[in-house]
């Protein structure tokens, strides 16, 4: 064999036995085998970052600690769903045995690439049955076809806020209960400037913040998926309800191109100058954590609290919301992960906890004997979030094999049919159903 | 005896030149042949990042290609990219370079002004813009209604918002223009007289004369544009999401390209595919489609550069 020729195959022998060893990173503990009665350090990653935030974590950890003297928690906030997907492959004595995320929309690929462990051996060694301890769409969206691998920490309720002021002024006595008496009073609230508005009843663009598809969905109760994992976008006649009705809001309210180009203008979901703080919008869709957002901006107006309205047959459903919220699960590199049980049972199940918690962030609590403790303090307009949370009609997203890539696929179908790129509803479905369809078989 | 001393001087010398190339060798080895057969690997590969990877054939190839919805729009924004937006660097350094060679007085001052945007760091740059090019409360539609011009929708528009995304790479044009200015001050007087002399115009002086003497550099600032073009992953990403106004929060997930797939590039789907929809196959299924590309660019350019630099340079 010539030398040239030697050199090549011995650099291609070298790559082959590198390839052969590089598949070998994040590799899944199987079993729990550390005693949480000795001495330990568990390293906990959650993503709150506000200072009052933080506060109420380490309060929350301070309680458990008290609980579990021998068991110590090292906190790392701030974390973003990216550095804790990293760490989760990566593992080490740096990555988090206890994670929490803001995306329950994520649940799916936790579950099924095993990246967390499935909690339902733990729960039922604690003698927890989850499905009489959490609500029901919280039950639903910490699991993932029987795979159990997070819990609820704390919830979120999408409901109306509205702008008292504002409806009395429009002669409007009563917050909006279906969609069609919701598309009244959003035109009645409706004060066209110029080429623009002096104020918008509601923004009802997708772009708008919190008015995204799966939440306007969460009000028309769709499927998603049928038993066989298959989508149902296009034959579940909710999903195009909760379109069409999008649709005409937009159409109604001046057109996209004109909404767009009023939404531009807004201040941004998470600072004082939001639009329903100013006064710009008359009425917001948004999640629990608004009211104090609000209040705290000092509108000069009373904001009022509702459910969100629901198609006008099934007015008899009327406070139900769409359910969301923060998720915890044990890493499956964890080397502790009975110590870190022992840390998300309480965070996730001690009522005293979970009320502590929900009473410092203004999160909705995520246990049914939570929702119900008297320790709970809330202002009175919360209780409207705590009731939809509570509600066995509330909906949420289900959890899917490759996270929240369907409700990607559903909102961009959303983003085409609003601005009308896309005028066949009906094809758009199906096409959207059959990329939801490929996209799941992708991740198998 | 003596065949045995020159094989062993050969080899020794063999030996003794591998290791002063040993550090490239390392760094070649670990930093390119490796990730790079690593990802040919992983492209016929099932892989999430947790499972070990299962062989998966031409699966990801195929959905890369025939059903990922992203694919071929971000690889149409990415070469659009390439050749609007690298096309219109060099010219507009080039120019900026001509004329600031040129100033007699100030040129100090204007140079420090071209040279201080392509200081500030890319996702500050971006959002700085995207507030300067907002159509609803920036200035630049202010003053642009104000004069009768009908305001563009600049990054909430999916016809402006790659023009913006240029004019955002334009204001950035220091780097190219402190090459072109050491090339130009470079080139020999005397070639100017004579071209004078022989009465040469303006426009034939820069043709036959500036042209032939810059054109190594401007072949450089053409590949390294391309390369940077291909890789452009940040100013597209924040401007999209500052101008959509989607901001991940609890439950949701924001997927790039607003508006409407038009700032989508290759490198967002890269990191899009393995990092959030841990799908590492397609992921480096995208990583080769870009490497192939920045080839095929870089080697038609280089071919080309035969008519473009000169014998001799």
């Amino acid at each position: 064999m010539p030398k040239r020729a030697r050199t090549t195959a011995f650099a291609l022998l070298s790559s082959i036995a590198l390839l052969t060893t590089a598949a070998c990173t994040g590799q899944s503990t199987s079993g729990a085998d550390d005693d949480a009665s000795a001495e330990t350090t568990i390293n906990f990653w959650h993503a709150w970052s506000a200072p009052n935030e933080v506060k109420a974590v380490k309060s929350l950890i301070a309680g458990f600690e008290k609980a579990h003297p021998n068991i110590h928690v090292n906190v790392v906030g701030n974390m973003t769903d990216d550095k804790i997907n990293q760490a989760l492959r990566a593992g080490g004595s740096k990555a988090p045995d206890v994670m929490s995320s803001f995306t329950t929309n994520a649940v799916g690929k936790f579950c099924s690439s095993g990246a967390l462990v499935d909690l339902n051996p733990f729960f039922e060694k604690a003698d927890i049955d989850p499905a009489k301890t959490f609500p029901t769409a919280m039950n639903e969206y910490t699991q993932f076809e029987g795979d159990r691998c997070t819990a609820p920490l704390l919830g979120d309720a999408y409901g109306l806020y509205y702008n008292k002021t504002a409806f009395e002024k429009a002669g409007i006595t009563a917050p909006p209960k279906t969609w069609s008496e919701f598309e009244a009073d959003a035109k009645k609230l409706t004060i066209p400037q110029g080429d623009s508005f002096k104020q918008l009843g509601f923004m009802p663009n997708y772009h708008g913040w919190e008015t995204t598809t799966e939440h306007y969905m969460g009000q028309f109760s769709p499927t998603y998926f049928d038993k066989a994992g298959k989508s149902t976008v296009a034959t579940d006649p909710a999903v195009a309800a909760a379109f069409t009705t999008q649709k005409k809001l937009v159409d109604e309210l001046g057109g996209y191109q004109k909404l767009e180009k009023y939404r531009s203008k807004l201040g941004d979901e998470w600072g004082p100058k939001h639009p329903f703080h100013t006064g710009q919008v008359a009425m917001q869709l948004d999640g629990e954590w608004r009211l104090g957002m609000a209040l705290e901006a000092k509108p000069g107006f009373e904001i009022g609290v509702a459910p969100l309205p629901v198609p006008d047959d099934q007015a008899d459903q009327y406070g139900k919301g769409y359910i969301t919220g923060t998720i915890t699960g044990i890493a499956a590199t964890s080397k502790k992960q009975n110590a870190a049980w022992e840390l998300v049972k309480y965070i996730t199940t001690d009522t005293d906890a979970v009320v502590g918690f929900s009473n410092a962030i203004h999160n909705v609590p995520s246990t049914l004997d939570a929702l119900k403790s008297p320790k709970l303090k809330y202002d009175p307009r919360f209780k409207t979030f705590l009731d939809i949370a509570a509600n066995p009609d509330s909906t949420t997203s289900p959890a899917s094999l490759n996270g929240g890539v369907y409700l990607s696929t559903i909102q961009n179908l959303g983003y085409d049919y609003e601005s009308g790129r896309t005028k066949d509803l009906k094809a758009g479905l199906t096409a959207a159903a059959q990329q939801i369809d490929t996209d799941i078989a992708q991740a198998k | 005896m003596s065949t045995v001393t020159l094989a062993s001087k050969r080899r020794r010398a063999a030996l003794r030149t591998a290791a002063f190339m040993s550090p490239w060798l390392i760094g070649f080895t670990v930093f390119f042949a490796y990730p790079m057969i690593s990802t040919l690997y992983f492209s016929f590969m099932h892989y999430d990042g947790f499972k070990p990877p299962t062989w998966s054939g031409t699966k990801n190839w195929t959905y890369v290609f025939e059903s990922y919805p992203y694919f071929w729009p971000a690889l149409r924004n990415t070469l659009w990219l390439v050749v609007i937006t690298v096309t219109l660097r060099v010219l507009f350094g080039l120019g900026i370079g001509l004329l600031i060679t040129k100033i007699k007085t100030g040129a100090g001052v204007f140079r420090t002004l071209f040279y201080l945007p392509y200081l500030a760091p890319p996702v500050a740059a971006t959002m700085a813009f995207a507030f300067l090019f907002n159509p609803g409360t920036g200035p630049v539609n202010s003053i642009l209604e104000k004069v009768g011009i009908p305001a563009p929708g600049w990054f909430n528009d999916p016809s402006w918002s790659k023009p913006a995304l240029t004019l955002l790479f334009l204001w950035g044009v220091g780097d190219l223009m402190v090459i072109f200015m050491a090339a130009l001050l470079d080139v020999p007087k005397e070639q100017y007289e004579a071209a004078e002399l022989d009465g040469a115009s303006a426009w034939q002086r820069f043709r036959y004369v500036t042209i032939p003497n810059i054109s190594p550099i401007i072949m450089f600032a053409v590949v390294t544009g391309v390369i940077a073009a291909m890789q452009c992953y940040t100013q597209p990403l924040v401007a999209g999401k500052v101008a959509s106004g989607v901001i991940q929060g609890a439950g949701t997930l924001f997927e790039p390209g607003y508006p409407e797939k038009s700032t989508l590039t290759l490198p967002q789907l890269i990191y899009n595919l393995g990092f959030q929809r841990f799908d590492y196959g397609s992921a480096c299924v995208v990583a080769l489609v870009l490497f192939a590309l920045s080839m095929a660019f870089t080697a038609f350019l280089m071919r080309r550069r035969g008519g473009l630099i000169q014998a001799g340079d």
